[in-house]
């Protein structure tokens, strides 16, 4: 492994894995406490509609998907904060046109694009230098806006009834987060693909919960483990030549497993202490 | 004579096809206690609400010293109703406190130390400083309530507004908590939403029966010695046309106003 290091295509792979850690352990906190786990796998496959239409006009792909991202993502939070029951329907339909939208303009495009699969199911070890000049200020945008913003984000995630009172923009936030959602969308693609995307930002935020006593605490340790995922299993991809992206995923959802097990064990030991109380 | 401070008039409100409150007309005084009284799903909280500028009305307007709601809510202090919308939510007794701060600190994009000051003398008011540090989801009902209240006082609220402040609350803080109110009540305007008169018997001033209208009982018609009957009140209402035992008639009432 360390001496892989030596090859640009690692650092390249390693500095990609470390800034999607950032972007997935800040946005997926926000995502997994505000419950749009669902929504945001809508804005990410979704985008593969721009990473066609770049293809299509021929520029590059993740500013496609930044843009069709950003785009889905206005008309989700649009339609979520007038119709919340029928929300979910339209944000299936969004999903499955994204991609669907994708996938014709890419059958379109003259030439066979062997890039393709990159997207959906990721490519860390062929991420370009270039990429990583996009990925950089989209994730210092997301550490500057969630740390300016964050007193508002925390009450708006906790209780927006009570934000909204006291006059926090909760809409205009709502906005802003699924906006963020989006750019965190596109810096991950590179590293894992669209199609697994929300692993990354559901699960460490998930583990963290349990151990975190505070909004920031658990965007930390979400980092943390995402970087560790993220780590190990490029090893493992590198070492045993199988599929960075799944590979990550495989040892993140292990992680998962094992942390939901610990969770129910501590739920099961409080009634009996309890009991013995009686 | 007190002035009249939350001035509710003509206000109609329904959600989707369901009608929840028709044509309400309410006139609140400074330094009042109000419970607001009637059965589930009355539109008790609604009206608080929309009180609270929260809700708006589909008709009708709703103004607190002359403004609407939205325009002077850092004047309002809101204790919600105890539902436990996210137990694993990872945030401290301190931070949900400081909540209540957010209407103060304009575009400052932390809180400060007086904010943080602020905030542990309202802990120390409702008796949880000692737990500023604990999650929230590890209290009890009634400990997070509290944590609540500490959160509307904190911005040293002109008006109080609770929802069912009594509900997963263990009688002796109840007993401390109307306590609490009463003090407050020097200064304070407060509105109490409640299923159950009986505890609250001795600290409110006026009581209004909620079940889609509004019947408004002043304090003059509360004595110590009806206020067990009152308690019947909500009851009464659903039973559209039997007269009230103890206050004036709401069919009489309405009569007059039709009149």
């Amino acid at each position: 492994m360390f001496d892989a290091l030596h090859y640009e295509f690692m650092q390249n792979a390693l500095f990609a894995g470390l800034l999607a850690s950032v972007a997935c352990g800040i946005i997926g906190t926000l995502i997994v406490v505000n419950r749009i786990v669902f929504i945001s796998g809508g804005i990410a496959h979704a985008a593969y509609g721009g990473i066609g239409l770049a293809f299509f006009i021929g520029f590059s792909p993740l500013l496609g998907a930044v843009g069709f991202a950003l785009a889905v993502a206005f008309i989700i939070a649009f339609i979520s904060l007038k119709n919340k029951q029928r929300a979910d329907t339209v944000i299936g339909a969004l999903w499955a046109m994204g991609m669907g939208f994708g996938v014709i303009l890419i059958d379109l495009t003259p030439g066979y694009n062997v890039d393709l699969m990159s997207y959906l199911f990721g490519s860390i070890l062929t991420v370009p230098r270039s990429d990583l000049w996009l990925m950089i200020p989209l994730d210092v945008a997301i550490l500057v806006i969630v740390t300016f913003f964050y007193k508002d984000f925390l009450a708006m995630s906790y209780d927006d009834e009570y934000a909204g009172l006291m006059g926090v923009p909760v809409k205009t936030l709502y906005f802003v987060l699924l906006a963020l959602v989006a750019c965190s969308v596109v810096v991950i693609i590179r590293v894992i693909g669209l199609i697994l995307v929300i692993a990354l930002l559901s699960i460490p935020p998930y583990i963290a919960e349990q151990f975190s006593r505070s909004l920031q605490g658990m965007m930390l340790i979400s980092t943390l483990l995402n970087m560790v995922f993220t780590i190990i299993g490029l090893w493992l991809s590198y070492t045993f030549n199988i599929t960075s992206g799944a590979t990550i995923i495989m040892v993140a959802g292990t992680c998962f497993f094992l942390s939901t097990l610990l969770r129910s064990l501590r739920r099961k030991r409080i009634p009996e202490t309890l009991k013995s109380a009686d | 004579m007190q002035p009249v401070v939350i001035e509710v008039k003509d206000v109609w409100f329904s959600y989707d096809d369901h009608l929840v409150l028709k044509d309400v007309n309410l006139a609140i005084k400074k330094g009042d206690f109000l419970a607001l009284l009637g059965p589930n799903g009355g539109g008790k909280t609604t009206l608080l609400k929309l009180m609270l500028g929260i809700l708006k009305p589909d008709r009708g307007y709703i103004r607190i010293l002359g403004k609407k709601p939205s325009e002077v809510a850092d004047r309002l202090g809101y204790v919600p109703q105890d539902t436990m919308i996210n137990k694993d939510f990872p945030i401290s007794v301190m931070d949900v406190t400081l909540m209540g701060r957010l209407g103060h600190i304009g575009r400052r994009w932390r809180y400060s130390k007086k904010d943080r000051l602020l905030a542990e003398q309202a802990l120390d008011r409702v008796g949880m400083l000692n737990y500023r540090n604990h999650l929230i989801g590890t209290l009890s009902g009634g400990e997070r309530q509290r944590v609540f209240i500490a959160r509307a006082l904190v911005a040293n609220p002109e008006f109080l507004f609770m929802d069912e402040p009594t509900s997963s609350v263990d009688s002796q803080w109840q007993t401390e908590l109307y306590e609490l109110l009463k003090e407050l009540n020097k200064t304070v305007t407060i509105v109490v939403v409640s299923h159950d008169i009986s505890v609250l018997s001795s600290y409110v001033k006026s009581v209004a029966c909620v079940a889609q209208t509004v019947y408004f009982h002043d304090s003059a018609e509360i004595t110590q010695e009806t206020l067990e009957k009152v308690y019947h009140c909500p009851i009464e209402l659903i039973a559209h046309g039997v007269p009230h035992r103890v206050l004036h008639s709401h069919i009489d009432k309405d009569k007059d106003r039709n009149r």
